[in-house]
């Protein structure tokens, strides 16, 4: 460790530099007779700080330690005695042989003995014993548990808790017990928590901690039984005028135990909503506790409760205003971390707080600071903008990196938000920019401009020219690369091109290999760009033919390349103006499969049709997310976790307020191609189904349920097409704790006639369900004839296995054998739409033009249930399965809307979908469906999905 | 993990496990004690010495030169003090109540000082080593929080008894006669002031 080279020259250094030999030589003294109290304790102390400091010890030495400690139990001091506690508790998960100090530990956790003895004895032993010897010192236990002594309570219930999870089955039965010492008269009856009294002859303890032990021990005895948490939180709700079910009248000392009943209270709500109301009414109260603990734990919970109307959260966000203001620094971290939280769903409850925010953005706290500066962000209106950017400049010099960083995001999300404050931003960015900073936060900041660029076509034209002026100076090659390449997009489009290629050219000349690279790539979409005249063209192809005399490889290749492409138009729409991409997450799965298959490269080169495409608009909207995620992980202080948690960051992708529900329905849709190869990966696990293929060529996109919601069991199904195959896959929960499902399959009748179509071939039972656990079983039909897409629904049922089981253990009872049992289903529906894969195409009108008539399909239907056209549209594309492309889902008047929608039949034919409608009141949505595709029988199962 | 902590839409923390360590740094960032929890805990961090080495590195450089008392760190909430050159941290979940914390920490570091007699600096830290480390165990058991009244803390913490010989930690018979005198004068100081 660093600090042992310190040159710690004053008598500290002995015991800094203690050294484990040293110490163990030492521990002759423990076997000296008479036992010199004092000079053992002061060894023991250092043994432990030995271990408190890192070192580790072998199982040999610690071994030898413990067994000469033990002989320290002949002497009755009490300040050794309290060390030789301690000692065996930290060696005990070392040494050999522990359990030998047994009987000694009993000895002194007898009622007889001293108070400070027994509740360390009471914690020592229960660390060293083995839970099949629990039953002999259950006795004792549960004695000191309703002990008056509120240490040896205290011990005896804390060590209670960490033995439950070895041995529920004893501990569970203390229950009684347990609860005596939560409502027990304790010897103290303090006052405030932090008051002390500074009298250390008769110490009493003002925080009642008793209670809070007591009350974690008989919440986590008793947390699967629903009406058990309900009556505990009934019981202490009785202080509140007796007001609500008959409270007991009990009184919580304790603050700490406060906290975990309002955390129950919670718990209770989100298990029965019928309870919502009182106990919503109680947590209110709550909030105006005394202690500041008490009252933020309300707020807090108020804050995360679902769907919190307006009036419950006022008077939790009066109270957090408050604390917003208090001089302790954690009570105003822990205010506006709650606020913070609190915005994001909630923006216009934190309003009122706005002020007292502001004051907090120069808070000396930084951490209270950035929580400050985000919230207000949310929060924030168009005229306190600039008092807050006016303030942000103010500071921006002072703090570190790190910080910088977050302002810029905050500073980025705010453009979205205010457009018409453009130039604020800009000017403020562009400072910001010329500032000292690191890559980190310089890059943020070109983000932040780039974005403003692309959302606000006003400033673009003075976003670019920033952009310029930076690459002019820049130390990072990344950066360069970068706004090079938004340069190159966006340059071409602008009123005069030959600006910003005069910029670009300037790097070709002055920087290094990979810039230069870059700035062909920008030159050859300006050369490759419709908007400019030919005299532009022409130019460029001039600077472009002088790069082919560069010094690097790569930047001849790729002004040979623009030079080629340039003058070919055809080519030119294929590279660089394609306005897809391929699925990046796919892509990298199939390619991560191809490289580990050896027989693949003979089979032949890679399948890039394979790959699904998205638009670059979907593409850019998944990047955005991520961004959300990766800024509320600063935020929290987080390190980025896998995906996960994509599905809720899009449920609070809040900040991009302007972002269309179109936007959000694609956002969604780059998941599916994830999702898919989720299934895909589940899917080859099993044996009999990887058989049908590498991958399904179609999943379904969204899981179906199959049974209502708060059943005894949760079914949803997924389908999957294979080119001869078909498997439905079902996610199956089990909620009841009480029994433990096996062989659960399901069995599938189909309701109509499909002998010659489909034959049933596999069933994959869930051999053992678990409460709360979910599994997945399969059934796999075979496709026997390829022409012949069925429409066929399936009565579905779920059989199994009942066992009974204890709830928290989840193992069944060993004499149970279980009874067979069923549980009817909804029917699974299987149409066209499954077979389609929702795949976006890039330029779906050029491909609609190009099938023409002959592979074309109408019908017109009239759907007079349908109240408007954008509930309409919605079911059409659920029921063909196909992409909506932009605006199909957003219809812009009430009255008529064209849909287009793109997909690959079997992942393979493409096809596109145009749908007319046309909306009367009384009559209902007409709609005119017309399907072309690359099979053309296709164009007429597409058609006859919907009817 | 020992209890099961069933699936609740705020992940609030519905056991008593609320510490995952203490740790106790010089004013150089060096580790004086440091105890890390792992019952209770679904993600046991920071179990190699060295990865605890590095935590309490940067730990210690983000927050040595701010006096506030709180930071979010590495996914934890970080509950911090500082008296005279000694730096006490404690480590809590995320989502746990920060005043709940606040108040363990207190309940150490006011314990600490109570025995050491209000002169609470690296010396006498090391020097009443039994002290602290017995105070610790009396706070927090296996990152459950034991008691967090200062005075029932200290008062659970024997004071050293007697021997024949005496030894104390340090290695008094070189200190100074110098040394003795002023330290000495400071402890008068101090009383004065208070």
């Amino acid at each position: 460790m660093s600090w042992k080279k310190d040159e710690d020259t004053d008598e500290l250094g002995a015991l800094m530099h203690l050294d484990r030999s040293t110490v163990l030589q030492e521990a002759r003294v423990f076997n000296e007779t008479p036992i010199r109290p004092r000079q053992s304790r002061i060894l023991l102390a250092k043994i432990i700080f030995l271990l408190y400091r890192g070192e580790s010890m072998s199982t040999t030495e610690a071994t030898e330690l413990f067994f000469s400690i033990t002989k320290l139990f002949q002497s009755k001091d009490m300040s050794l005695r309290q060390m030789v506690y301690l000692a065996i508790k930290e060696l005990s998960t070392i040494s050999e042989d522990v359990i030998m100090v047994t009987s000694s530990l009993m000895k002194d956790m007898q009622p007889k003995s001293e108070v400070t003895y027994r509740a360390n004895a009471i914690r020592a032993l229960c660390k060293i014993v083995d839970p099949s010897m629990l039953p002999g010192i259950e006795r004792f236990l549960k004695a000191a548990i309703v002990e008056r002594s509120p240490s040896i309570a205290s011990a005896a219930l804390v060590s209670s808790l960490h033995l439950f999870g070895d041995a529920k089955d004893v501990v569970r039965r203390w229950g009684n017990e347990v609860n005596e010492a939560l409502n027990g008269k304790s010897l103290s009856q303090g006052s405030s928590f932090f008051g002390a009294s500074a009298n250390q002859n008769q110490v009493v303890s003002t925080s009642n901690i008793v209670q809070y032990h007591a009350m974690g021990l008989l919440y986590a005895i008793r947390q699967h039984d629903r009406m058990a948490v309900l009556k505990l939180v009934q019981t202490f709700s009785g202080q509140n005028k007796g007001s609500w079910m008959g409270g007991s009248g009990a009184t919580l000392r304790s603050n700490m135990a406060h906290v975990l009943l309002i955390r129950y209270a919670v718990r209770v709500m989100e298990d029965d909503p019928s309870l919502a109301p009182q106990l919503s009414t109680l947590l209110e109260e709550w909030v105006r506790h005394r202690s500041d603990m008490v009252s933020l734990e309300a707020a807090r919970a108020i804050c995360h409760l679902k769907n919190v109307t307006s009036k419950q959260l006022t008077p939790a966000v009066n109270a957090l205003q408050l604390f917003l203001s208090s001089p302790k620094a954690t009570v105003r971290f822990a205010a506006i971390r709650t606020l913070n939280t609190l915005a994001r769903t909630n923006p216009e409850a934190v309003q009122p707080c706005n002020v007292d925010m502001e004051g907090l953005i120069t808070d000396s706290n930084r951490s209270v600071a950035t929580f400050a500066i985000t919230t207000l962000l949310k929060t924030g209106n168009e005229a306190s903008v600039d008092r807050l950017m006016k303030q942000m400049q103010g500071f921006m010099t002072e703090i570190s990196d790190e910080f910088k960083i977050i302002v810029a995001e905050a500073v980025r999300s705010l453009c979205r938000k205010f457009p018409g404050k453009h130039s604020l931003f800009l000017g403020f960015l562009s400072g910001v920019l010329r500032d000292e900073g690191g890559y980190e936060f310089k890059r943020s900041a070109i983000e932040a401009i780039v974005d403003l660029a692309k959302h606000v076509p006003e400033c673009k034209e003075t976003a670019l020219a920033h952009l310029c002026e930076f690459i002019e100076d820049c130390e990072f090659t990344k950066l360069s690369v970068r706004v090079l390449h938004f340069l190159g997009e966006e340059g071409p489009h602008t009123a005069r091109p030959t600006v910003y290629i005069r910029h670009i050219y300037n790097r070709v000349v002055l920087e290094n290999a990979v810039v230069r690279a870059a700035a062909v790539n920008a030159l050859a979409k300006f050369g490759a760009s419709t908007v400019g005249d030919a005299s532009l063209q022409r130019s460029v192809r001039v600077l472009l033919k002088r790069c082919l005399d560069d010094r690097d490889d790569e930047v001849r290749d790729r002004a040979a390349w623009a030079l080629r492409m340039t003058g070919d138009e055809n080519v030119r729409d294929k590279y660089i103006r394609d306005d897809s991409t391929f699925a990046l997450a796919a892509l990298e799965r199939k390619l991560v499969e191809y490289c580990a298959d050896p027989g693949a490269a003979l089979k032949g080169s890679f399948n890039f049709d394979s790959v699904p495409r998205i638009s670059r608009a979907q593409e850019v909207e998944a990047r955005d997310r991520q961004r959300q995620e990766t800024m509320d992980a600063v935020l929290t202080g987080t390190t980025l976790k896998a995906p996960t948690s994509s599905k809720t960051a899009a449920g609070k992708g809040d900040l991009s307020a302007d972002a269309t529900q179109d936007a959000g329905a694609s956002s969604g849709f780059v998941d599916v191609f994830e999702q898919q190869a989720k299934y895909a990966s589940q899917l080859n696990a099993i044996p009999e189904l990887a058989a049908f293929g590498e991958q399904p060529l179609v999943s379904s996109q969204t899981p179906t349920a199959l049974t209502e919601a708060e059943t005894e069991y949760g079914v949803q199904c997924i389908k999957h097409i294979y080119s001869n195959h078909i498997v439905f896959q079902f996610d199956i929960t089990n909620t009841i704790p009480e029994q433990v499902l096996e062989q659960v399959e399901v069995a599938m009748e189909p309701e109509e006639d499909i002998d010659g179509v489909l034959q049933p071939v596999v069933v994959v039972p869930i051999s053992e369900l678990k409460c709360d656990e979910p599994a997945t079983a399969y059934v796999a039909f075979e496709h026997l004839d390829p022409e012949t897409f069925p429409a066929v629904s399936f009565a579905c049922t779920l059989k199994f296995i009942v066992k009974e089981c204890d709830p928290a253990t989840g193992e069944p009872e060993d004499d149970d054998d279980g009874f067979e049992d069923e549980y009817s289903l909804e029917a699974t529906e299987l149409n066209a739409g499954d077979f389609m894969q929702a795949t976006y195409i890039p330029d779906s009108h050029a491909l609609w033009e190009s099938l023409g008539d002959s592979a074309q399909s109408v019908e017109t239907f009239a759907l007079s249930n349908f109240d408007s056209i954008k509930e309409c549209t919605e079911k059409v594309v659920e029921l063909l399965g196909m992409c909506p492309l932009e605006g199909a889902l957003a219809p812009k008047s009430k009255a008529a809307h064209q849909a287009v929608l793109t997909g690959k039949w079997l992942g393979k034919s493409k096809t596109v979908a145009r749908a007319r409608m046309t909306y009367q009141k009384g009559a209902g949505v007409t709609m005119e469906l017309a399907v072309r595709s690359e099979e053309p029988s296709v164009s007429e199962l597409v058609v006859s999905a919907i009817a | 993990m020992h209890i099961s902590t069933p699936i609740t839409l705020n992940m609030s923390n519905l056991t008593l496990y609320t510490t995952r360590a203490l740790i106790i740094l010089d004013s150089d960032g060096n580790r004086l004690i440091a105890k890390y929890y792992t019952r209770g805990s679904t993600q046991q961090s920071y179990k190699t010495p060295k990865e605890q080495a590095t935590f309490e590195k940067d730990l210690f450089a983000k927050t040595r030169k701010s006096n506030s008392e709180v930071i979010l760190y590495d996914g934890q909430t970080v509950l911090f003090k500082y008296v005279s050159d000694v730096y006490f941290y404690l480590v809590g979940d995320p989502e746990e109540n920060e005043l709940l914390l606040g108040s363990v920490l207190n309940g150490f570091v006011e314990a600490v000082s109570i025995l050491l007699k209000h002169n609470v600096d690296k010396r006498s830290v090391l020097d009443n080593l039994d002290m602290i480390v017995l105070a610790l165990d009396e706070t927090i058991d296996d990152g459950i929080a034991l008691e967090s009244d200062p005075n029932v803390i200290a008062s659970h913490v024997s004071k050293r008894g007697t021997d024949t010989i005496d030894v104390s930690l340090s290695n008094i018979n070189e200190q100074t006669l110098m040394d003795a005198y002023k330290q000495a004068k400071e402890r008068f100081n101090l009383a004065l002031l208070r």
